[in-house]
């Protein structure tokens, strides 16, 4: 292990313990997961009938449906969320103070509202009838917009003065500084977190359990519900079979987040990337660190 | 505002249920998180390992997902006739404790390694390098996270609400469905988790500066 803050370098003593520890370690971890499985094996979920369900090809067709509808939710909200937080980050940096002050209550309204319930409103018929799709979708572009706007926001305030001192000493106008040398900088060091927060989109897109648009989780349960296999309700083989399939999702999208911030940390560009943390947790902390300095 | 005064013994109970949710859940989750924080930073190789795998997981996992773990698979492999409001506060606190554990983790590795060799340098024993050194200059940095992490508690736990718990979520649901206009329940329930999070807010706001030393 290389230099921690933590420990020393182990000396003979030292590395005899960690053995020691390493042993007990690894024997508690696989005792833990030993004793789920036998203890899923005593209820008798790996009953090969019970798992013998997605050999039906209706049950396939099912999870490949709400696949699709799960991947269509999140392309059309990941989509609207980014364009509209370009519009929102241009209006929170504008120099018009109400469009300013607008743009600020807005984001920090639906911030702090929980996503659940924007959908829920919209769905009940906050702003007339809505459909599932619509509604979660509006609901992921709002939330996730505001959330993506702040990280623009505080990728633009990284950027350094000179570039945008520079770029009007050339006589570039206000919106010629914004598109071509700020936003693309922006961006650029913004882009693992933008990802990492498309995760999140992607993860909320099963709030859509709730409003019963048939989505991943929902057909989870539909299957688990209509299909008992002699008198028992497959609820563990589905929540696992498709358990895997969202967070291979997720996992593949978050392996690109931490993937983009390596490749930048190692580009020669001059611009700093940000981690690739969900911003939903660091975005508040982006933004204050400006006023702190 | 007929809503919220026809209502208000039920709006006060769902307002009680995110809290009390929000509140042991946080506890729940920073104790976890803890554990599975020092997990990580650990010389062990197969805690590292748990630790890593533990993390990666749960933060990649939707919580409705965990939820359904929770209330669908839990009370049938584990133990039946738990709590709806210990299965939520699981399903809230072990999702969580995976962001606090990052925290934390995060926290610790912005210390600078000169300031423990320092500490040694001086003759400063094991226990007394993290307790006078490391642990003080760590908390400090885990706290401002910390504050968006229980925001973000705050605002999942209105997924309990879909699942049995009584919360805001759960009495802007029933309200709706006695026939009351949306819009209302929506503007009140909006203010009542306004007042939490920026409850939380300020309370980490008034630690932050508690914590705070001149540099």
């Amino acid at each position: 292990m290389s230099a921690n803050v933590l420990f020393d370098a182990p000396g003979p003593k030292a590395r005899v313990r960690n053995i020691i520890y390493t042993v007990i370690g690894s024997l508690a971890v696989i005792g833990g997961i030993v004793w789920i499985i036998l203890r899923l094996n005593d209820k008798g979920e790996f009953d090969p009938d019970l798992w013998g369900i997605f050999n039906y090809s209706g049950i396939r067709q099912n999870i490949l449906d709400s696949l699709v509808a799960t991947l269509k939710v999140f392309a059309l909200a990941g989509v609207l969320s980014l364009v509209f937080a370009v519009v929102l980050c241009v209006a929170r940096l504008s120099e018009h103070r109400p469009v300013r002050w607008f743009a600020v209550a807005f984001i920090d309204l639906f911030r702090s509202i929980p996503l659940l319930i924007t959908i829920f409103a919209f769905w009940v018929g906050l702003v007339g009838d809505m459909e599932p799709f619509w509604a979660l979708v509006l609901g992921l572009t709002i939330y996730n917009g505001c959330v993506q706007a702040e990280v623009l926001r505080a990728g633009i305030n990284a950027v350094p003065t000179g570039q945008k001192e520079a770029a009007y000493a050339l006589g570039l106008r206000k919106t010629q500084v914004m598109a071509t040398v700020l936003f693309p900088q922006a961006i650029r060091s913004m882009l693992p977190s933008i990802i990492s927060q498309l995760v999140v989109t992607l993860k909320d897109t099963s709030l859509g359990f709730m409003i019963l648009y048939p989505e991943l989780l929902q057909s989870a349960r539909l299957i688990a519900n209509n299909t008992p296999v002699n008198g028992v309700y497959p609820f563990v083989q589905t929540v696992t079979v498709f358990g895997v399939i969202y967070i291979s999702l997720c996992m593949i999208l978050s392996g690109i987040a931490t993937w983009l911030e390596r490749r930048g940390r190692r580009a020669k560009t001059g611009i700093k990337v940000a981690a690739a943390a969900e911003p939903a947790a660091v975005a508040e902390i982006v933004d204050t660190a400006p006023d702190k300095k | 505002m007929d809503v919220l005064l026809d209502n208000l013994s039920l709006f006060r109970e769902g307002f009680y249920g995110t809290v009390k949710l929000t509140v042991v859940s946080a506890l729940v989750a920073i104790v976890i998180g803890v554990v599975i924080a020092g997990c990580r930073v650990s010389p062990v190789l197969p805690l590292r390992i748990f630790g890593t795998a533990w993390v990666t997981l749960l933060r990649n996992t939707p919580l409705t997902l965990l939820f359904l773990v929770a209330f669908f698979v839990v009370p049938k492999v584990l133990y039946p006739d738990l709590d709806s409001f210990v299965l939520a506060v699981c399903a809230c606190g072990f999702y969580t404790s995976a962001f606090v554990a990052e925290a934390v983790r995060s926290g610790i590795n912005t210390v600078s390694l000169g300031q423990a060799e320092a500490a040694r340098a001086i003759g400063l024993t094991f226990t007394q390098t993290m307790r006078l050194v490391v642990l003080p200059q760590a908390t400090r940095n885990v706290v401002p996270p910390l504050s968006s992490i229980f925001i973000a508690l705050t605002k999942n736990t209105a997924i309990a609400g879909a699942f049995d718990n009584t919360d805001l979520f759960n009495v802007s649901k029933t309200l709706s469905n006695e026939g009351y206009d949306i819009v209302m329940i929506f503007v009140w329930i909006t203010l009542a988790y306004l007042i939490i999070t920026y409850a939380i807010n300020g309370l980490f706001r008034v630690l932050e500066h508690r914590l705070e030393v001149a540099r």
